[in-house]
């Protein structure tokens, strides 16, 4: 009784209800100025829609309190930040309450990104199983389509909640930082990721859309209402990009402990970092490409088709300006993990720390100069294609660094004979992003390409980028830190029951996509002709998926079984240097309760006395 | 010495193992068959990325897998592992390597792309048209004879100029290798020279809504000679005097005249538009609610203006909206050359009519 009168007067239902009134009113709205001009207005009239749609994102925020310390800063009021559970609530009620500490923020970015990835891996084994044989099973070709798009742009949401997750959590422990630099910006970057993805779903409800997640004029234009919902949804996800970023990036320049130089900083921190400034800088133009779409369609202006004297072609600048760089914004902060995992593992110092750090900045900064290369084939000229074509070339210089880099740390390393669940993970990690990396050059050669492109060599290609950069770092991340988030230790023998089904079954995948791709396998097809010679590889696609669909319910299933029996870890399982484990798990409220301050480096193992960071006598207070 | 021993092992490892993921690769990495002259240097280019795959991925997974087994920590032993911070010129060699290497492919591919986009001798042109979800063509240097199926001549460089009408469309057989995108409100151009004479298939690469899958067209390479006389049969054309305005009408619906058929089907079934099967005189449920009669006065407005009235459950803008002038100008055409007076609207309601 109690728990349910918590869950009903959380932050979350209160939002949801609110986002609700917020759809009915923006709809009604409209409706009433088309009743003012004589109009009726049919049920699920577009314009009314996507107003409604817009107005619910304000109505969530509103309801769920999101604004409010805001809303009383503009009538003058102070308001100070609050920690804890809602007065006379358990502490889990955090987690469904507006809650400004970093940490919490951290674990809901964590908990609602494993929902959309379920629910987006859902979507996918629905279409899979769909293609495991020719002809048409049991979808039709329009619920096909919405369920490969809704497929591409939840997991996308879902990868960037699990970036805040691990960005959120680790980098102000990692710097020595109490907090983000702003815990109410914090908060509201998560909550607005909440009616983003609402939203998203809902145009499945509403007729779906079959654009895939880029969302190309001039099919956008023509396509179900539910694209609609998608763009709006899509372009509210964009706040939360923008404004974490901006709060990280603040961060980490004004909040670091005493003696934290840059090149001091746990690696983690530089994959944030150059995450960041894509996220900060990139995330506009997409924003315009779907803000343009949106009033192309619904407003009637014209920027996109050609009947009116607009250009298809100008959306797909504007989109993939955004859409190469965010790739990585998914993979820095996931390489970055497997940089910080193996020292620890290898007891070994990272190889080569500063060319690391260094190479993640270069990928970002080649990654925006590199977008036209998803265009080879739209008609470009080919004096734009060829410089495209040598910058794209170019990802591979840093991106091998990377590699090297790791393969160095391992090299002679004292790596466990018995590996555990994280480093698995990060062995994992390195071959499937090394699958995903060693296929991406025969994309950037444009002869090559031109078979390739639109081909499910692409669909094995980038699912091996962000399972490698990505899935499988998160993973590791997750049962890496599991100890110092909750206190105790996963199951072991799950955990590697669990890489041990989705490695190989991954594998099996990746290569079978490219294989089907090769053949002649073209993507966002429901269907495809058994001439092809290709059936089955599709079966054991198809099974490949399965098995990675539950190895991760295993996971779950371990992540919550063992957050209640297993008994308390250790501080520091698994002897790392960095601070956040020389603390109590889990951490207090406030991370380090006496400071600490920096007096060597990160990954200094193998040095003999060596200190990363110290504990420095409390300052006097000052106020 | 240790060392020295380690490295040795590395490069024969990486050798064998190169070799061998090599020779995997023309197993569950295969291309299709080869079918134009396109398609030679790009296999080529194939080719040489296997091979840089095959190395790369080798050398990684050598060195990585060798670590694990080989270095890792003896029962009992707590101590750590050597204390090297890095090696610059171990750094800039894997920066520099690498990046002669993407370079160079680079410049191979710059090459490439060259030899396969250039001018040739002797080249034909043929019009593609891509709309959802059919294919037309037209060629403008036999009189400009239409299809449906793209029919080429073996061993000579075809231009194909594209137009999309409504979407992005891609056009994409894969035995000649290259694809390109048919963008609406621009031309866009392909050079193919089929090597192998064959039947062959064209599917649209470029997601174009809800029957993409479907989208798809016969390609057929054969001698010079069986395209001429293919190009005489098509110039004549059907006799449109000596059918009856059924088999009219199932010809207009058919790929070969408007395409109808990517979204109306004649069996029961709904696909992007509503079936024919018994809709004449049927009561038609409208998206606003109300009921009519699908009589010819209706037909003929659902076909010339597709907007005016949208059927239950499906969507507006779907239908194209500009057949009233196809018709007319086709209308003219066959009136000029057989001297008879068509309505092609009149023709597909009455092919509409026979399908109870
Ligand atoms: C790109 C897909 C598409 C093509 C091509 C197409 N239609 Fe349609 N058609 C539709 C859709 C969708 C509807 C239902 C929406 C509406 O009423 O406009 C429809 C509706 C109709 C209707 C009304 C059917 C009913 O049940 O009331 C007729 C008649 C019709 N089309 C005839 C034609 C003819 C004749 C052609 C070829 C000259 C054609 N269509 C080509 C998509 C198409
Ligand atoms: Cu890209
Ligand atoms: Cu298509």
């Amino acid at each position: 009784m109690r728990t349910l009168k918590i869950l009903l007067t959380s932050a979350l239902v209160k939002g949801l209800v609110g986002q609700a009134v917020g759809w009915a009113l923006g709809y009604s709205f409209v409706a009433l100025l088309r009743a003012l001009r004589g109009l009726p207005t049919p049920w699920l009239y577009e314009p009314a829609v996507a107003f409604g749609a817009i107005i619910s994102l304000l109505g969530f925020l509103v309801a769920a309190g999101v604004l409010a310390d805001w809303l009383r800063w503009i009538v003058g009021k102070k308001t100070e930040l609050k920690h804890g559970a809602p007065a006379g609530q358990p502490g889990w009620a955090r987690y469904i309450n507006v809650d400004t500490n970093h940490k919490v923020i951290g674990v809901q970015y964590a908990i609602t990104s494993i929902l959309l990835l379920l629910v987006g891996g859902y979507f996918a084994i629905v279409f899979r199983i769909e293609l495991a044989q020719p002809g048409m099973q049991w979808l039709t070709n329009d619920e096909f389509n919405t369920l490969f798009s809704a497929h591409g742009i939840v997991m996308i949401a879902g990868i960037l909640l699990g970036v805040g997750a691990m960005v959120n959590y680790l980098v102000p422990l990692m710097i020595g930082a109490p907090d983000m630099a702003f815990p109410r910006l914090n908060a509201f970057s998560y909550w607005v990721t909440i009616p983003s993805a609402v939203i998203i779903l809902m145009g499945m409800a509403v007729g779906g859309w079959d654009t895939g997640w880029v969302g190309y004029a001039t099919l956008s234009l023509k396509a179900p209402l539910g694209v609609v919902l998608f763009l709006l949804g899509f372009w509210m996800n964009g706040f939360s990009s923008i404004a974490s970023s901006l709060n990280m990036l603040v961060t980490v320049t004004t909040m670091r402990a005493k003696g934290m130089t840059l090149f001091r900083m746990p690696i983690v921190v530089w994959g944030s970092i150059a995450a960041s400034i894509i996220q900060l800088t990139a995330t506009q133009t997409v924003g315009v490409a779907l803000t343009l779409t949106v009033a192309e369609r619904v407003l009637g202006l014209n920027f996109f088709d050609p009947v009116g004297g607009g250009d298809p072609i100008l959306y797909q600048h504007l989109f993939w300006f955004y859409s190469h760089p965010v790739v990585y914004v998914f993979v820095l902060p996931g390489l970055g993990v497997i940089a910080e995992l193996l020292p620890v593992f290898a007891r070994k110092p990272l190889f080569g720390y500063r060319w690391v750090a260094l190479s993640s900045l270069g990928i970002a900064l080649v990654g925006f100069l590199v977008w036209a290369h998803h265009m080879f084939t739209s008609g470009m000229d080919d004096a734009l294609r060829v410089p495209f074509m040598f910058s794209t070339m170019l990802v591979a210089v840093p991106t091998g660094v990377k590699f090297f880099s790791w393969v160095a740390t391992m090299w002679e390393g004292k790596l466990p004979k018995n590996p555990p669940t994280p480093l698995l993970f990060v062995f994992g990690a390195i071959s499937i992003f090394l699958i995903g990396g060693v296929t991406g050059p025969i994309l950037g050669t444009i002869p090559t390409d031109l078979h390739l492109h639109d081909s499910y060599w692409i669909v094995g290609h980038f699912h091996a980028t962000m399972f490698g950069g990505y899935i499988f770092p998160f993973f590791a991340a997750l049962y890496y830190w599991y100890p110092k988030v909750t206190g105790r230790m996963y199951k072991e023998s799950l955990g590697k029951l669990h890489f041990w089904l989705m490695l190989p079954a991954f594998w099996v995948m990746s290569i079978g996509q490219m294989s089907v791709g090769l053949l002649g396998m073209r993507r966002r097809v429901a269907d495809y002709d058994p001439a092809l010679g290709i059936t089955t590889t599709h079966i054991l696609i198809t099974l490949a998926a399965l098995v990675i669909g539950w190895s991760v319910l295993i996971m779950i299933y371990n992540f919550i079984a063992s957050a209640r029996t297993e008994p308390a870890a250790d501080t520091n399982p698994w002897g790392s240097r960095s601070p956040e484990w020389q603390i109590p798990s889990p951490i207090p409220e406030f991370n380090y309760v006496t400071p600490i301050e920096v007096v060597g480096e990160p990954y200094d193992y193998g040095l003999a006395g060596s200190v990363y960071t110290r504990t420095i006598a409390p300052a006097p207070s000052g106020d | 010495m240790g060392r020295f021993r380690h490295f040795i092992n590395i490069i024969i490892l990486v050798i064998l193992s190169t070799v061998a993921l090599r020779l995997l690769f023309d197993v569950i990495l295969a291309l299709p068959m080869a079918a134009s002259a396109e398609a030679r240097p790009i296999d080529h280019l194939f080719n040489g990325h296997f091979w840089m795959i095959s190395f790369l991925f080798s050398l990684i997974m050598v060195m990585m897998i060798y670590s694990i087994f080989v270095f890792r920590r003896a029962d009992g032993d707590e101590t750590d592992g050597p204390h090297i911070h890095g090696n610059s010129k171990l750094e800039i060699t894997w920066t520099v390597i690498p990046l002669m290497v993407v370079l160079g492919f680079g410049v191979w591919g710059a090459f490439t792309l060259n030899e396969i986009t250039r001018p040739k001798d002797g080249e034909m042109t043929v019009n593609v048209t891509g709309r959802q979800w059919s294919w037309s063509f037209k060629y403008p240097e036999q009189g400009d004879a239409a299809a449906a199926e793209l029919v080429l001549p073996v061993n000579r460089t075809i231009v194909l100029k594209m137009n999309a009408e409504d979407v992005i469309h891609s056009f994409w057989v894969p035995e000649f290798r290259v694809k390109q995108d048919l963008v609406p409100g621009r031309e866009t151009t392909l050079r193919i020279t089929p090597t192998e004479i064959g039947n062959y298939r064209l599917r649209c690469a470029e997601i174009c809504g809800q029957n993409h899958t479907t989208m798809e067209a016969d390609v057929k390479v054969v001698s010079a000679e069986d395209f001429q006389a293919w190009i005489e049969q098509k110039s004549a054309g059907p006799s449109f005097a000596d059918m009856t305005p059924e088999e009219r009408g199932a010809y207009w619906a058919s790929t070969e005249g408007f395409a109808c058929v990517a979204c109306h089907t004649t069996d029961g079934t709904p696909s992007a538009g509503p079936t024919w099967q018994g809709l004449y005189m049927h009561n038609v449920k409208l998206a606003d609610g109300s009921t009519t009669e699908a009589n010819d006065e209706y037909l003929h407005n659902s076909i010339i203006d597709p907007n005016l009235q949208i059927v239950d459950g499906f969507l507006p803008n779907v239908m194209p909206g500009n057949f009233g002038d196809r018709f007319a100008e086709r209308e003219q055409e066959v009136g000029a050359a057989e001297g008879i007076d068509l309505d092609i609207s009149a023709d597909l309601i009455a092919y509409i009519k026979s399908l109870q």
